[in-house]
């Protein structure tokens, strides 16, 4: 990844070397325009949630901020349920997080170390997940959940939300998995680890920086899902399907709110793994 | 060189296998029999019900639209941004993460971003007025105006899910020998002729997995369209989620779902069939 990045960055120098002048003045046009266009909303969003019922009612609005207060948000905060369902929605992506990467990453590593006969029809299972919407898969499990008492409980919010993370998971920690060379791991069995001690001392830390990534994207998964969520859930809401409910009642400033605290994890974790991005998502997409 | 086959590799994929059969396989079974169960024995009662509701042909109608505007707008946008980033030396990575921000951002999260600016005191208003081109405020996003909460929600879509497809394409635009185009330019071919002579074509795979991807999501697409219009824009997903969670009836929101997966297969097929690259293709 990092040799491609640089020879990446060389062609392109030399190639905007013979960009002239005025074709660049365009380029950062464009480009200034797309980025407008991607952080407006969110900062008039953001205007929203901090302006409170005043702001929301304002006529006409100007762009620029005017009597922001934390007030607006600790109100919204202070709301019953908001609270429960933002440590729901907390738990639920937690969960996600350790069945997807405790599910995926085994069989990451199966299908990056060894050949065996079924491999193709795990292959298969995975990538098949991919052409079915998987949160619609929300609607039967109702049922069964209630039966199990998982019904309403992040617990079961998670597993469904796993469904969605652990296809994802298990490619990418294959790649990941592919990319540490084997004689790393015959050399530690040489020096008489076994093969779990050599697992755990020399590929895992190899292995972290690309199983974080893997983790924050599973978080994010679960964090902005929104049907499946509301499906099985009905007191122990998550944060989404609690904004979802609340819609049509709640005034306009709680939903900015709600909406502003739902995009910040997604803004700080994209920054997070945006080394990652592309070698994840090359992978996960092949 | 993959060692000799042992039962290690069994016992590591055994926990996800057993997962997803009990949570992807054992429900998507489920569905197909509770929409065809009605009463006792089976039956196409549900199915008659969801065609027989009222807002049945408008929610196809609006499902089919949607992605049928939103996807190619969304490969376009894509296509076009991707083209400018690697144009970049300066500041891509920051670039990158800007246009990467929407990734991270649920769809429901969305929707209320749009909302702000689209609302009837909101910031599209408010411009539109200081332009003298309205009066005061004005509703957007209700029954009364289905054509422009359409728009909204195109631009609200447009807005959260391009970058996954960018990023899908950026990935593939990597994989593509720089030296292929530089031959190309050698023997005078322009920057149009070697786009769509050897950028595309080799971006075909990409393509196809963006757009596979995309469809499926597009057509479950549900909280966009609740935080902006409610109920005023009926889509299938939507529906479904009604008919279970506010009219209690299993089988026709079952019947709904199994509809959703239908189209869904349908247009993966027709991706894999259509966009197929044949090994000598590939670089």
């Amino acid at each position: 990844m990092t040799t491609s990045a640089a020879e990446l960055s060389q062609t392109s120098t030399s190639r905007s070397m013979a960009l002239p002048s005025a074709r660049r003045l365009l380029l950062w046009t464009g480009l200034a325009v797309l980025i407008a266009w991607v952080l407006v909303p969110i900062y008039l969003v953001a205007l929203g949630a901090f302006g409170g019922r005043l702001g929301v009612f304002r006529w006409p609005k100007s762009i620029w901020p005017t009597d922001l207060s934390f007030a607006a948000m600790s109100q919204f905060l202070a709301i019953e349920g908001v609270f429960n369902a933002l440590v729901n929605s907390l738990i639920a992506a937690g969960l996600t997080v350790v069945f997807s990467i405790a599910l995926g990453a085994p069989a990451g590593y199966a299908l990056a170390r060894y050949s065996f006969r079924g491999q193709n029809a795990y292959r298969l299972l995975v990538l098949l997940t991919r052409a079915f919407p998987l949160a619609i898969l929300a609607l039967p499990l109702t049922v069964s959940f209630i039966r199990l008492g998982l019904y309403d409980t992040p617990f079961g919010v998670s597993l469904i939300h796993t469904v969605l993370a652990l296809p994802f998971a298990a490619l990418v920690t294959q790649s990941l998995f592919m990319g540490i060379p084997r004689e790393y791991e015959e050399a530690a069995w040489v020096f008489g680890c076994t093969r779990f001690q050599a697992f755990i001392k020399v590929i895992l830390p190899l292995a972290l920086p690309g199983l974080a990534a893997t983790a924050i994207f599973a978080f994010v998964i679960s964090w902005n899902e929104v049907f499946a969520a509301s499906i099985l859930t009905v007191r122990e809401r998550t944060l989404t399907a609690y904004l979802l409910r609340i819609l049509a009642e709640s005034p306009l400033h709680y939903r900015f709110a709600g909406g502003f605290i739902l995009i910040i994890p997604s803004v700080l974790f994209i920054f997070a793994v945006r080394r990652y991005l592309f070698a994840v998502w090359g992978i996960a997409s092949k | 060189m993959p060692a000799r086959t042992s039962w290690i590799p069994y016992a590591l994929i055994a926990p996800s296998v057993v997962f997803l059969a009990a949570l992807f396989l054992v429900p998507l079974v489920q569905t197909i029999w509770l929409s065809f169960s009605a009463g006792e024995g089976l039956s196409l009662e549900n199915y008659q019900r969801m065609a027989g509701d009222l807002n049945f042909a408008l929610a196809v109608k609006n499902t089919f639209l949607l992605t049928l505007v939103v996807v190619p707008l969304q490969v376009v946008l894509a296509l076009g941004m991707a083209t400018m980033v690697t144009k970049l030396d300066k500041g891509r990575d920051l670039v990158l993460w800007v246009l990467t921000i929407p990734l991270g951002i649920s769809d429901l999260a969305a929707g209320l971003a749009w909302l702000a600016l689209l609302q009837n005191t909101g910031y599209l208003n408010s411009a539109l007025y200081a332009l003298g081109l309205i009066q005061g405020p004005t509703g957007w996003l209700s029954q009364e105006t289905p054509v422009a909460l359409f728009f909204a929600i195109v631009l609200a879509e447009l807005w959260r899910a391009t970058a996954i497809v960018l990023v899908i394409l950026i990935a593939g635009l990597q994989l593509i020998p720089k030296e292929f185009a530089e031959a190309a330019e050698i023997f005078g071919a322009k920057p149009w002729t070697r786009f769509t002579r050897i950028t595309l074509p080799l971006l075909k795979p990409s393509l196809q997995s963006a757009l596979i991807l995309r469809t499926v999501l597009a057509f479950e697409v549900f909280a966009v369209v609740y935080a902006l219009g409610g109920r005023n824009f009926p889509v299938l997903a939507g529906e479904a989620y009604v008919w279970q969670n506010d009219n209690q009836n299993y089988g026709v929101a079952a019947a709904y779902a199994v509809l959703i997966m239908a189209i869904s297969l349908a247009a993966t097929a027709v991706y894999l069939r259509v966009l197929r690259t044949r090994p000598e293709q590939l670089p």
